[in-house]
């Protein structure tokens, strides 16, 4: 199964654990986001994420075709939150059962980096003294 | 022919609204429509990338825009 989703609400490791938990998996990989507290040594308050849903959403479930297309997976569960968050919050969830942990973890590893390069969502850093939107510019 | 504009990200804030129109002349392709945005907004230029969707699919340059097409802007992208 795949368990994709874009919620404004804080995410639990729990809910995604849940959703790929399978008799025949031998391991599961769960990756967890964290907003961190500064970027390159300023100081980071929040971070303000944004999304064209209904395309995230459809950008997500490539991803995963493509963990059921390269790794056999048995079931992957995305979640990614918008809205305001602070220090220490989760943005993304990602967790993928496989029958074998290699090929979880290989598969976790590429479904948040292509989500990072494919899924339309956007952050803004906010600083004491301005916002920025990461890796608009080179 | 009217097309229909949706910014998302610094799109947004580069464009003003979230949803706008645009007269452009027809044919008129996303390779167009990307030349246009950035002789009118310079703030374009400066982007890492700049892509377009439509019918909730990236497109190409290639991509014929219609009519009525709702076209959405997509500034690099900064998910995780």
């Amino acid at each position: 199964m795949r368990d994709i989703q874009i919620l404004d609400e804080p995410l639990t490791t729990q809910s995604c654990h849940d959703a790929v938990a399978d008799p025949s998996a031998g391991g599961i990989v769960v990756f967890v986001g964290a907003v961190r507290n500064q970027t390159k040594g300023r100081k980071v308050l929040q971070l303000a994420f944004e999304s064209y849903v209904p395309m995230a959403l459809k950008e997500m479930g490539k991803i995963a075709d493509s963990l059921s297309q390269k790794w056999g997976i048995l079931h992957v569960s995305i979640h990614h939150r918008v809205g305001v968050l602070e220090i220490g919050e989760i943005p993304v969830i990602i967790a993928v059962s496989t029958p074998h942990r290699q090929a979880a973890f290989e598969a976790c590893q590429y479904a948040i980096d292509t989500l990072k390069e494919t899924v339309p969502i956007w952050k803004k850093e906010i600083f004491e003294d301005g916002t920025v939107w990461v890796s608009a510019h080179p | 022919m009217k097309i229909k504009l949706i910014a998302f990200g610094i799109a947004k804030e580069i464009i003003g609204p979230a949803e706008s129109h645009l007269e452009v002349k027809n044919p008129c392709n996303i390779g167009d429509l990307k030349r246009i945005l950035i002789t009118q907004y310079h703030e374009f230029k400066k982007l890492q990338s700049i892509k377009f969707a439509i019918n909730e699919d990236y497109q190409e340059d290639q991509f014929q825009i219609h009519e009525g097409d709702e076209v959405v802007i997509i500034p690099p992208v900064s998910g995780g």
